[in-house]
């Protein structure tokens, strides 16, 4: 009973989630061919042991080369990480000044504002991105709002730049940013605001010393929750983003989808997972930490 | 004591229902049950008290068949109840958090044990309203659990447990979450409904008061060992060691040497101070070191020295903890030792006898205390 | 409580505004009477009438909701089975790697899952189809199911399960009769996230299914790409409307229960 418990979500993920990596690598270290599948060497295990060591000894890291050689991939890669950054610290400061109207918000209106954060979550993520095509375009609804009230003379290009992809992850993944700091806010003991204002602190100075030091642990959450998923990002770039917008998502979709040039998408997807341990392993750490304190 | 009375551990013939047989309970490194033995009687209302930490919560799961002993056996009417798992023992339980279901009504969580057995529906039905009129639950059975007190929840919880009239019932802090008021009126309900069932029931608590109320024994417990097993008040006059007198209410200890004399036991405590009087214990060498209980309400406060007790002291009243029925006062003697007596308010407090910094008198008999090995 | 300052209602109000206006704008372009989508010519319903005449988005839709049904319910039985092993079966073989698969494919771009999956479904010389997004979907899904039910696993009282115990039942039993009615909530908000997502996910349906089988997600985005089109707000809008509704519903309900259950709560102590 209990066995049959564990033994069939773990073959489950096993068999859907470790296995198709352990054949992504295999491939990454294949070569392309115009054959089907497009690339070789296969393996055939029935062709015996010989066959199998064949197959071992065609495996190289000729794809892994050629990424560095091509400035395309990590020209890609590093714009990925600042386009990520970038959005990232403007998610924090958009979603902060929200999360800390929510937390000082009457207590009646929370739940109410909380599932207003929540609502957008579940609507679909790819509406929401293209609900911004409409509102950037040249003759869009902000040009056209800029223009009438005659701030601008030319319309302004926004939508197919960098701009557009920046506003995109901020809108898209705003509720990550919001609700982890409004946690941590909203615990936070007003009693100890007061505190320090009596100590002689000024409004603005108990804020620096003890409302973001309290919230540290919120703002740290959050920006892990906006940095790795965005560093992977693919829609985003893909409709708001212009052909000069670099971002590994859409290289991997590209390669793959255009090029068919499977080993490469492979390692391109390898590589980016390397990238992508390091602030996952953080965000552990972190929320392990988080656990630790709570107990 | 009257020969009819319930006493069945001096009974030698007597079986007993449950027996621990030098049980060990290890978690990892640390010992929560250390070779433990002990008899637990059919109709006994046994009590298990102690800090917690002590083991007492684990010895009542081990009975229920949550854990099992590292060593040695449980017996449960002379059979070894450790291959027997929780739902096929006799034994049910009440949580300290009463574990109502709380998607269920009360009728239905009395029923659910019951349903378990697969009996007739109509027996259900019967046994459930028995159980519903013995706890004077009737008017809220088709309630759920969220929908009563804090008491007649605890009732609701003590009324599933015993649906299946079980050998043994046992009981880990069940008045623990009602208030004191409720809590004493609650045990005289508890012991009227064992005595009315006959059956047997195991209590955890820390509270000493209710263990002494309901306890046929109470068993103290100190770091997974047993102290003491006796009745209430031979727990309370003749605790067997400084840990058991210092649990159960209030003593004054005394550290001193024996020095045996005939019938009495004499024990030198201070310099400038009489040894201490009291009945001889076995075994006592002169010279070696003694402790002595003595409980506050045992102790008389006099002005003048008091001509015949064994006992009298002089010291000065260093403090007054007014109760209301009663006052301790905390007197300080010559050397610094400080001994509390305890007096009824039986006049007004205007009118006490004695104030802070007056000069007193303690005095007590000969049998009054026990002297103590360790 | 004290008045709420300037700054926090502003900083509340634009924030709100940035995160519904542009989904707002969207739907109030749905009526637009004109084919160009950002000119407004009166309103009119022309689209949604489009919508519903268009075989080719009713298809998708119909697979759409057909994959999101059969993965949701695979996946919050399979997710409900990992919150149990992750919270209640203690330490075992493995367990460190099962925790590992449980939290990465939250934290997996989409492109390298779709990626993964495809390469093996290839490699098994599997058809592509409704069948295979179903795989994937509940692949990635359970791990959120699993989030979701153990978090409420984790407050569960054990002392409920062990009176059931106690009282006679089988450890299956216990489970059904009492562990199960009371997480209940907790899994059907698994089955509902995992519907949702689901519902929306572009990039691994679109590496995992074959030409048989083109979910809604795909089908938005192959026009999208061209441009903002009025059919597309039109099945946005409703697409959106049908979410917010179901959201709203969900929590008000709940709320009514909560304040229920505090009422009743307060009326048994005063009883006392």
């Amino acid at each position: 009973m209990r066995r049959l418990l564990i033994v069939i979500p773990y073959v489950w993920l096993l068999a859907l989630f470790i296995v198709p990596f352990l054949i992504v690598f295999k491939i990454s270290l294949s070569d392309t061919a115009i054959a089907i599948p497009p690339y070789t060497p296969t393996l055939d295990v029935s062709a015996g042991f010989g066959a199998i060591r064949d197959f071992f000894l065609e495996l190289d890291w000729e794809n892994y080369i050629w990424l560095t050689e091509d400035d395309l991939y990590w020209k890609a890669y590093l714009s990925s990480l600042k386009i990520a950054l970038i959005s990232t610290f403007l998610t924090l400061l958009v979603g902060y000044p929200i999360a800390y109207g929510m937390a000082r918000a009457p207590e009646e209106w929370r739940a109410m504002l909380f599932m207003l954060v929540i609502l957008p979550f579940w609507t679909s993520f790819l509406i929401r991105v293209y609900s911004w095509m409409g509102i950037l375009s040249q003759e869009g609804y902000l040009n056209q709002f800029l223009l009438s009230i005659g701030v601008i003379s030319e319309p302004l290009v926004i939508l197919n730049t960098n701009i557009a992809v920046y506003i995109g992850i901020v809108y898209t993944y705003l509720p990550f940013m919001i609700l982890p700091i409004y946690a941590a806010l909203e615990k936070l003991d007003i009693s100890l605001l007061e505190a320090a204002e009596d100590l002689g602190c000024s409004r603005f100075s108990a804020f620096w010393l003890i409302t973001v030091p309290l919230s540290k642990q919120g703002i740290i959450a959050g920006s892990f929750l906006v940095f790795i998923p965005t560093i992977g990002e693919f829609v985003i770039p893909s409709l708001l983003g212009g052909s000069r917008t670099l971002m590994i998502g859409k290289v991997l979709w590209e390669e793959f989808f255009s090029n068919r040039d499977w080993p490469v998408a492979s390692a391109v997807a390898v590589v980016l997972l390397l990238i992508l341990i390091i602030p996952i392993v953080l965000f552990q750490r972190n929320e392990q930490k988080q656990r630790e304190a709570g107990k | 004591m009257a020969l009819d009375a319930f006493a069945p551990w001096e009974d030698p013939t007597a079986k007993p229902l449950i027996q621990f047989q030098n049980v060990t309970k290890r978690f990892g490194d640390f010992t929560a049950i250390d070779t433990l033995n002990i008899d637990i009687f059919e109709r006994e209302f046994f009590a298990l008290l102690g800090p917690s930490g002590c083991g007492k919560t684990t010895m009542m799961r081990m009975l229920a068949g949550f854990e099992t002993p590292t060593e040695g056996s449980i017996l449960l009417a002379g059979q070894d109840i450790a291959p027997v798992p929780p739902n096929k023992r006799a034994v049910n339980m009440m949580f300290q958090s009463y574990a109502l279901f709380p998607h269920l009504s009360i009728w239905e969580n009395i029923a659910f044990g019951l349903r378990r057995d697969r009996l007739p529906k109509d027996q259900i039905a019967a046994r459930v309203e028995e159980m519903l009129r013995l706890t004077r639950l009737e008017k809220f059975a088709s309630r759920k659990p969220h929908q009563i007190s804090g008491g007649q929840r605890q009732r609701v919880a003590l009324a599933r447990s015993l649906a299946k009239a079980p050998k043994l019932l046992l009981l880990d802090e069940p008045l623990g979450a009602l208030d004191k008021k409720l809590r004493q009126e609650t045990q005289f309900e508890l012991m009227d409904i064992q005595e009315k069932t006959g059956t047997t029931f195991v209590i955890v608590t820390h509270d000493q008061e209710e263990a002494m109320t309901v306890a046929s024994r109470v068993a103290v417990m100190d770091h997974g060992q047993i102290i003491q097993v006796a009745t209430p008040d031979v727990i309370y006059e003749a605790p067997n060691s400084t840990y058991v007198a210092d649990f159960i209410g209030e003593v004054n200890l005394i550290t001193g040497k024996a020095d045996p004399k005939g019938d009495a036991l004499h024990m030198h405590w201070a310099e400038a101070q009489p040894a201490i009087v009291g009945a001889p214990l076995e075994g006592a060498q002169a010279g070696q070191e003694l402790h002595y209980a003595i409980r506050p309400e045992k102790v008389s406060i006099s002005a003048e020295k008091p001509t015949d007790a064994a006992n009298a002291v002089q010291g000065k009243v260093l403090d007054i903890a007014y109760l209301g029925n009663i006052s301790t006062y905390h007197v300080e003697l010559a050397g610094g030792q400080i001994i509390k007596a305890q007096a009824a308010n039986s006049r007004r407090i205007s009118r006490r006898a004695f104030t802070w910094e007056d000069d007193v008198w303690l005095s007590w008999t000969a049998t009054a205390g026990v002297f103590l090995e360790r | 409580m004290r008045q709420m300052s300037w700054f926090n209602v502003t900083s509340l109000t634009l924030g709100f505004a940035f995160l519904y206006l542009p989904m707002l704008i969207l739907m109030i372009f749905s009526f637009n009477e004109s084919k160009l989508v950002t000119v407004w010519a009166g309103f009119s319903t022309k689209w949604y009438v489009e919508l519903i005449n268009n075989r080719a988005f009713l298809d998708a839709a119909w697979v759409t909701l057909k994959v999101a049904f059969i993965s949701s319910t695979l996946a919050t039985v399979l997710g409900t089975m990992a919150a149990i092993v992750m919270v209640r079966a203690g330490r075992f073989r493995g367990r460190t790697l099962f925790s590992g698969m449980i939290y990465a494919p939250m934290v997996m771009p989409e492109v390298i899952t779709g990626l993964s999956l495809l390469l093996l479904f290839i490699s098994l010389g599997m058809d592509r189809g409704v069948f295979t997004i179903v795989l994937a979907h509940t692949t990635f899904s359970m791990c959120y199911v699993s989030v979701v039910v153990s978090s409420r696993l984790v407050s569960f009282d054990q002392s409920l399960e062990e009176a059931a115990l106690d009282l006679g039942s089988t450890p299956f039993e216990a489970f059904r009769l009492v562990t199960l009615p009371i997480i209940a909530p907790s899994v059907v908000s698994g089955w509902l996230l995992a519907f949702t997502l689901s519902l929306d996910d572009l990039v691994i349906a679109s590496f995992t299914s074959g030409p048989s089988a083109t979910t809604l997600p795909m089908k938005i985005w192959s026009s999208v790409r061209l441009g903002v089109s009025p059919e597309i707000n039109a099945l946005s809008t409703i697409m959106i409307l049908v979410v917010a509704v179901g959201v709203v519903t969900a929590s008000l309900i709940n709320k009514r229960n909560v304040l229920r259950q505090r009422r009743e709560e307060a009326a048994a102590a005063k009883l006392a």
